[in-house]
């Protein structure tokens, strides 16, 4: 029960693009098409639920036991460039135009902060080892969410008669803010 | 100090760590690329036109180096750069003519008659939907220009008389405008073919003469005129064996009563 509470609070209720506004930078940038932005909701879950697991373990096995718990963004940002290099390998291997399609925000998952706060976030919240992975698993789902939502969104809006000004970036944000003000409709819900 | 040296221990530990491990998926997961299809992508126009039929350049790249598709998959691709792929495949090149776009209509504005007034989008496929215009011909051109519109390469331009222009110098043939016409009354030939009958009207003959001036109305005196069989006439439209008539520059015949048998291009272009 207190796995599945922590799933949707992090899909939902406490959704990291629409409730803490993390990780913006992908959720504009890649969410042009259905197809990358669902690619890239899985590289960024995966990363999510690795970094998750390995900065656990890295936590609590090496910093905490050795007071150096002053280290751990450091080596949070180092486990989590290293799982991102081993995804774009990864992707690149296996499908050469996903890898095109994904371009820059490939690399860019390094720095992405969604991904950085599952790693501060479970520490501050000290969670056990599988409340962690959990943890790191639902915030990636959640990410995916807001992502193919957004694509889904975008893709109509190649339709509509968006007014001369907004098109573009404008209408975007725009769009963005719509569905941050629906995901408010989940808080206090857990 | 202690903590100092435990610091930099366990941070380049886990650093090496990490190093060891993404060494061993870098040589798992290596990418064997042929340097030839890089080359190769280099040589191409590198328009993404898709015209070759593969998402860009750079597929159809890598089909030309599998030996997918032949050296002239490429049809935006000038002799030139056709013999630089050839040679980076080390192939031999295959003499070929470039073809380019041919519109099959004179249903200009002078020619053809009207039958109503268009007031729709101005867009041959949204008029095709609708009635085919105002233009009574239902094989002709429409003249709303959809051709134009999709040309990458500045190649066709709309004449006076509403019918497209094609520049054959300018055209790399690269079929946009084939699939944009409605009517499918452009098509693409070889540069050296330049006897064509310029109609696609299947009516019959005084239907087809009703509508327009220059209509083919599949009188026969063409076939008559060549007993060898250079002209066909099938459905009540002529049509050429270029093999035939090509080799010259100059019309087989000018008995053609409605003028449909025309020379396209000028002489001895390449």
């Amino acid at each position: 029960m207190e796995l599945f509470v922590i799933f949707l609070s992090a899909v939902f209720v406490n959704n990291y693009v629409l409730s803490k506004f993390l990780g913006i930078c992908p959720f504009v940038g890649v969410s042009k098409k259905l197809g990358p932005s669902l690619s890239m909701g899985m590289a960024t879950t995966f990363v999510m639920t690795m970094a998750a697991a390995v900065s656990w373990l890295i936590y609590y096995n090496i910093l905490l036991p050795n007071n150096l718990t002053f280290l751990k963004i450091v080596s949070f940002i180092l486990v989590i460039a290293s799982l991102v290099q081993f995804v774009e390998m990864f992707i690149k291997k296996i499908s050469k135009p996903l890898y095109n399609a994904l371009g820059i925000y490939l690399p860019l998952i390094t720095t992405n902060c969604a991904i950085m706060g599952v790693a501060l976030f479970l520490v501050d919240k000290q969670y056990n080892f599988v409340e962690s992975i959990i943890f790191g698993f639902s915030a990636g789902v959640g990410f995916t969410l807001a992502i193919v939502i957004m694509a889904g969104i975008r893709e109509k809006l190649e339709l509509a008669d968006v007014p001369e000004y907004f098109k573009g970036a404008p209408i975007t944000m725009i769009v963005a803010g719509c569905l941050a003000l629906a995901f408010m409709g989940f808080a206090g819900m857990i | 100090m202690n903590s100092v040296l435990l610091a930099a221990l366990s941070m380049g530990g886990i650093g090496l760590t990490f190093s060891i491990l993404l060494t061993i998926a870098n040589q798992k997961l290596k990418v064997e690329e042929d340097p030839k299809i890089a080359k190769v992508d280099e040589a191409l126009p590198g328009a993404n036109c898709g015209a070759c039929g593969y998402p860009g350049c750079a597929a159809c790249a890598e089909a030309l180096v599998k030996g997918e598709v032949g050296i002239d998959a490429c049809p935006v691709c000038d002799d030139q750069e056709r013999e630089e792929i050839a040679e980076i495949l080390g192939i031999e090149l295959e003499e070929g003519k470039r073809k380019v776009a041919v519109l099959l209509c004179q249903g200009g504005v002078k020619n053809v008659n009207n039958k109503a007034e268009y007031q729709g989008i101005s867009s041959c496929l949204a008029a095709s939907f609708v009635n085919g215009g105002e233009r009574a011909c239902d094989y002709g051109c429409i003249g709303k220009g959809d051709c134009v519109e999709v040309c990458d390469f500045d190649a066709i331009h709309m004449g006076a008389d509403g019918l497209p222009v094609i520049d054959r110098e300018k055209c790399t043939g690269c079929a946009r405008c084939v699939e944009a016409c409605p009517r499918n009354i452009i098509e693409l030939h070889p540069i050296d073919h330049h006897v064509f009958v310029l109609c696609k009207n299947q009516d019959k003959g005084a239907s087809a003469r009703k509508v327009c001036d220059r209509a083919c109305i599949g009188c026969k005196i063409c076939e008559k005129f060549d007993k060898s069989g250079g002209f066909t006439v099938d459905n009540f439209l002529a049509s050429v064996d270029h093999d035939k008539y090509d080799k010259d520059f100059e019309l087989p015949t000018d008995k053609c009563p409605t003028d449909a048998i025309q020379l396209v291009g000028e002489k001895d272009e390449e």
